[in-house]
Formats: structure tokens, sequence, C-alpha cells
């Protein structure tokens, strides 16, 4: 996450800060199939946030709301005191940069980024003087009289986000804005959009289906799932305390156990699972009943795998064979099963070869992890 | 057509492909080409009374020589002939004001159908269409009984007493307007469409996410991009209705002067086939101007998609 390895920014956790988007209650259905149901947030400034989910979850249903191109069924959406249910998108003091990038084919870069301005009746002088920055700061000057058909996707996109950011909105929002682009391009471009998005010190809203994408670049991120926000955090939140099976499967991967609650106390607990093969510690306690059938996530980089032989020192621990495995530069991917049949993902980073850590098809090994691996989900 | 082209191109063995061309050249070399060298040909040669009712162009001589004898009088005679310039003109100014006026109305039908529901799009176009499964003639003609001294219009319109005369509203330049119009109406309509209906409707969104109310965005965004519909629509309108014969006929007044009805008369009233084939002649010279600036937005439309 960039923007706290910079800053402490966190105005959400400061309860006298005045959000900036308030979007309260808000419904969208289309003839029989709910799109959005019931959803409510608080943007604070300067954030960079995302709404994440798959496709059909409602999140672009959600921005082109706050956009203007479809109207709420229910609920309302505020900038500041400002009402925007009910304004015209050219009305309102958002603007967006779609996912198609919509740039007019018959209008030069230069003319596609003065467009706006011309619309807000902006002096000519001005205008010149403004698409020439905006054009800098996306490093497109000398593209500046080619049409969008001579640009490369990269320089299209960028043209797009200048085109959006040259009228200094209140708020920018973004729909996909780097699912056209090629993975290595991609993933450059995610760090151009936050320094950017830090140079302007505009609000950033983004819709994206790429969790990595989205913990990258993201402040906070809000996980939809069937029209309904599922759960919102930083990413680390997410990441690290996934609210249910949902989230922890959507956000990276997860090894799951299930089983009824037997222990419970103020910094631990306990539960009693069959494909483990016994009691699993859980480093904190949790709000449940004893008994209650419980479901455990684990993230597969927490798991240690090792030699039956070997001294292994964790109050989680069992055996299993090692079924199958991958190479995948950077890390490794094993896949083990256990007594019980069941199978976990293991990843571990690629540490160079040595006898240790050298496992072959079919070989027993052993397995373990600490308490606060474990993370209690909701079903 | 462009999957089936391709499945031809993968069918065919690569030698065989300048067949499947070679096949509409020849088309066209058989039936424009040669019939045009005919007219070419005739309107190079005198009226004689005789059958063929001109003089040959290439004649034998007594001692075996192969004479040839062009007349480019006819020329001569159609260009000083002001009668011929009038009706030249008349039908420049017939096609495009049909051509203009046709824009207007066919522009916003266009537009009405392209962002119609996708389901409704079919019936639309098809009552578009309609009119082209019966004869041309005959609908031509039912415009008579509209329009005549005491046809639908006129007795409606005094029946509810807008007005006590009836209108002279056949026989003149309102009525051939009014059928040419009608006639040519699909042929600005389908092209707009197919134009209008591929606009990407994400522009339009943008234009407005930018701040331009709903007409300023059409148009700075929606007008020009439909230009080369425009340009085809107009073109698809304006050529034939240059050359158009039965409307100003049916609808027109006995002194209407196109260059359909002097070439009517040259050919049938005078049969003086030389100087209607040099009426013919001059008209497809007049027009192959805009015929290649409807090739080159084609082109250019074509390069697009």
């Amino acid at each position: 996450m960039l923007m706290a390895s910079t800053d402490r920014f966190q105005p959400w956790t400061d309860q006298s800060a005045e959000p900036q988007l308030r979007i309260e209650n808000v419904v969208k259905t289309f003839d029989d199939f709910t799109a959005v149901d019931d959803v409510s947030l608080n943007i604070y400034r300067g954030e960079f946030f995302s709404l994440l989910g798959g496709s059909g979850c409602g999140k672009t249903t959600l921005l082109r709301m706050m956009a203007g191109f479809l109207t709420p069924d229910a609920g309302r959406i505020f900038i500041g005191d400002q009402d925007l249910v009910g304004l015209a998108p050219y009305e309102r003091p958002v603007n967006m940069m779609f996912q198609s990038y919509a740039l007019f084919p018959h209008m030069s870069v230069e003319k596609n980024i003065a467009f706006g301005l011309q619309r807000d009746g902006v002096v000519k002088d001005e205008i010149i003087d403004r698409v020439a920055k905006v054009l800098d700061l996306v490093q497109l000057s000398q593209f500046a009289a080619r049409k969008p058909q001579q640009l490369s996707g990269g320089q299209r996109q960028r043209v797009a986000l200048a085109r959006s950011l040259v009228k200094r909105p209140k708020i920018l929002l973004l729909d996909e804005p780097l699912s056209a682009l090629d993975k290595k391009l991609r993933e450059a471009t995610q760090y151009e959009l936050v320094n950017i998005q830090q140079q302007v010190g505009i609000t950033f809203i983004m819709v994206t289906h790429d969790q990595e994408e989205a913990m990258t670049m993201s402040s906070r991120i809000a996980v939809m799932d069937k029209g309904k926000l599922v759960q919102l955090g930083t990413p680390s939140e997410i990441y690290e305390y996934p609210m249910n099976k949902f989230v922890a499967g959507f956000i990276g991967s997860v090894n799951m156990f299930e089983g009824p609650l037997v222990d419970n106390q103020a910094d631990h607990s306990t539960i009693e699972s069959h494909d483990f093969g016994g009691q699993l510690l859980i480093g904190r306690g949790v709000g449940y009943g004893l008994g209650h059938p419980t479901s455990v996530a684990i993230r597969p980089e927490k798991i240690r795998l090792a030699k039956r032989e070997q001294p292994m020192d964790l109050p989680n621990k069992t055996t299993g064979h090692l079924k199958d495995m991958a190479y995948l530069g950077n890390s490794l991917v094993y896949h083990v099963v256990l007594e019980s049949g069941k199978v976990l993902k293991i990843t571990a980073p690629n540490l160079g070869s040595h006898p240790e850590n050298e496992f072959f098809r079919d070989e027993p090994v052993q397995i373990g992890w600490n308490a606060s691996a474990c993370v209690v989900v909701e079903p | 057509m462009k999957a089936a082209t391709q499945l031809l191109c993968r069918l065919l063995p690569r030698q065989s492909r300048g067949w499947v061309i070679a096949g509409p050249y020849l088309w066209f070399l058989v039936f424009f080409l040669v019939p045009f060298v005919v007219v070419l040909k005739i309107s190079l040669s005198t009226a004689e009374v005789a059958i063929p009712p001109y003089a040959p162009l290439f004649t034998f001589g007594d001692e075996g020589t192969l004479n040839l004898a062009m007349h480019f009088g006819n020329f001569a005679y159609i260009f000083s002939d002001p009668q011929y310039i009038l009706a030249y003109l008349s039908s420049l100014h017939y096609a495009a004001g049909t051509a203009i006026i046709t824009l207007m109305i066919g522009y916003p039908v266009a537009y009405a159908i392209a962002t119609s529901k996708p389901n409704v799009r079919p019936m639309l176009l098809m009552l578009v269409i309609m009119p082209f499964w019966t004869s041309f003639l005959i609908r031509v003609y039912a415009w008579i009984g509209i329009l005549k001294q005491n046809g639908l219009i006129n007795n409606f319109l005094m029946s509810i007493g807008v007005i006590h005369e009836p209108l002279n509203i056949l026989n003149n330049q309102f009525s051939i307007y009014v059928g040419m119009v009608y006639a040519y109406l699909p042929f600005m309509i389908l092209p707009l469409y197919s134009n209008l209906e591929k606009m990407d409707h994400s522009l339009l969104e943008a234009a407005s996410d930018l701040g331009a109310k709903p007409f300023r965005a059409f148009l700075s965004i929606t007008l020009p991009l439909s230009l080369p519909g425009i340009v085809a629509g107009s073109l698809l309108v304006f050529i034939p209705a240059v050359g158009e014969y039965i409307i100003p006929t049916l609808l027109g007044g006995a002194d209407t002067l196109t260059i359909g009805t002097v070439l009517w008369n040259e050919f049938f009233g005078n049969r003086d086939w030389p100087v209607a084939s040099t009426v013919a002649v001059a008209l497809i010279v007049l027009l192959v101007g805009p015929l290649m600036l409807l090739q080159h937005y084609q082109a250019k439309e074509g390069e697009k998609a």
C-alpha cells in the first residue's frame, strides 16, 4: 500500500472529519434484478478508493450512479452538502474515466482534452495553458496533435486520464482504468496513477475486479458481492481479517477449516476440526458460544512446510503427503494432502536449492502454522 | 458478408480467387461498359431515316478502305441549345433539393431508429423498406390521387373548412418534390441508420460527463461522426434523382423540363437517337464526380469498420 508508506493518511479514523462523498442507502434494480442493494459509504477527500468485486456485483452500477448516468431507485448521494441525485452528468462536479476511454475519434488529443474546458466557458488562453499542463503531467506533450487512433493503448489511457483530470473535478471516477492494458504496462501504470493522484490531490474512486490492483493502489477498498457492500477497510485489514468466506476467497486464496468451538478465552480459542485431524488453536477470542460451528481461514503463505523428521515448533501442526507442486519463479506452490484427504494450498518464497527445502511428489511432509495465522470468518 | 468472403478465401485455392473476382468484373464489362460504348458510338453519329435510325460509324469505301465518321456536332449542339442546359440545371436543382429535404427528414428518422430499443429496430427498418414491395410506378401514380384537385388532401382540407378553393398542388414543382422526397427517402434513411447505429454510446456519455448538454453533444460528437453517412445518403439520393424520369412526367406539369424527359422525347418523340445518346453521355460525365466522391467516402467507412 503506497499511501501508508508515505504518511499516515487515515481520515476515516478521525471522528470529526467530514466525508467528501456520502452514499446513503442507495438501491438500484433493473427489471427484477437488484444491482445495488442498500449500499452506504463515506469517502474522504484525497482518498484513492476502490470498489472491488466480480462481474455483476454492482460496482459499476454504483459508479455510474455517482457519475449521473443512472438514477438510484432509493437512497441519496451527497458531495459535501450538495445532493447529486437528480443532477444530470453535465451538472455534477465529478468526472469519469471510461473503461473504453471513450475518446472522440474525430478530435486530436489536444481537442479531446480541451472539450470539457470549452463547455465550462473557460477563456481560450487558460484552456491552452491548462491543456499543456495536463499533457505534461501525463507525459504526452509531443502527441498533442495526434488523433486517438494514432496512439498506443497506454497513450490512449493517459489521454483519457488527462481529459477527465483537466476540469479539476472534486472526485474522479475510474471505471476499470487499467483493464485494457497488457500485464506489464498495467503494473507500471498502477504506480503512475497513484503518483498522479497524489500530485493533483483529487479523490479517486476506482472500480476494479482485480484484487491485486485494488491492493496496490487503494487507501481503502469496498468489497462488493451481489449488490451488497460486504467489507470496507484498508487493503491490509481486508487481507488479514476478511469478514467472510467470500472476501477471504476473493482477496487472495485461503485454506478453510470448519468445526465446533471447543474453547473460547479472551486471548485464544480452539476448534475441533475433523479435516485437520485435531484441535486448531486460534490466536484470539471469538464472539460465539461453545459448540458453535466456526470457520477458520489460513493464508497459503502463512503455512510452513517441512520434512517429517525436522523439528517444528508451531502450535498447529499435522502431517500429510505432497501431492503437486508448481514452480512460479519467485515462489513455489505446494498442494499437500492431509490424512483426512483435505488438500491444502501452501506457498513458499523461492529460497534457492537446499536439501531442507527440496521436496518431491508423494513425499511425506509435515506442515504447521501459528495461532495468529488462523482468522475466524463468517460463513 | 465478411465471414462469407473469408470462407470463400479459405475454400478456394489461391489461383482460383482471381476467377472469383473476375465474375463481377465481367458482369460490369458486359452490362455496363458495353452498353455505354454503344451509346457513346451512337452519340457520335447522325440521325437518319433508317433501321437503326442513325448513320453507321464505320463504312467500307469503294476501294476497300475503312472509313470512320465521327460527328461531334451533337455535343456542340446540346451545349449551345439553352433547352438542354436548362434541363440539366433543372434536374440538378430537383436532385439537390430532394437530397437536402430527404436529409432533413431522414436524419431524425434514422436517429430515432438507431436509438430505439433493439427489439423494435427490425420492425422500424421493415417499415422503411416496405414501400419497395409495391411497384414504384403505382406508388408514384397513387400520389396523383392524393394531390389532385378533388384528391385526398384537398377534399380533407375543404371538409374541415381550412380552405374553400382546392389547392393547386399537382403538376407543379411542389408535387415533383413530394414525389421525389417520398420515393428517395429510404435511400437516405438506410445509410444514415447504419452509420448512427454504429455510434459508440459511451462517446455521448463522455461528452455529457465533460459538461456538454445533449444538443451540444449532438453537434460536437454525433453530427461530425455521422458525416460519412450524410454524404453516402445524399449521393445515393442525388445521383439517381438527376436522371429521374417517371416522377417529373407523372407529377410534374406539361412544361416540366428535366434531363429524363428530354431523353425520352429525343428517343421516342423525335427518334433522334444520336442526340438522345449525347444527352445520356453528358449526364454520365456530369455524374462521375459525385460517384467518385461516394466511392471515396465508402472506402473511408470501410477502413473504419
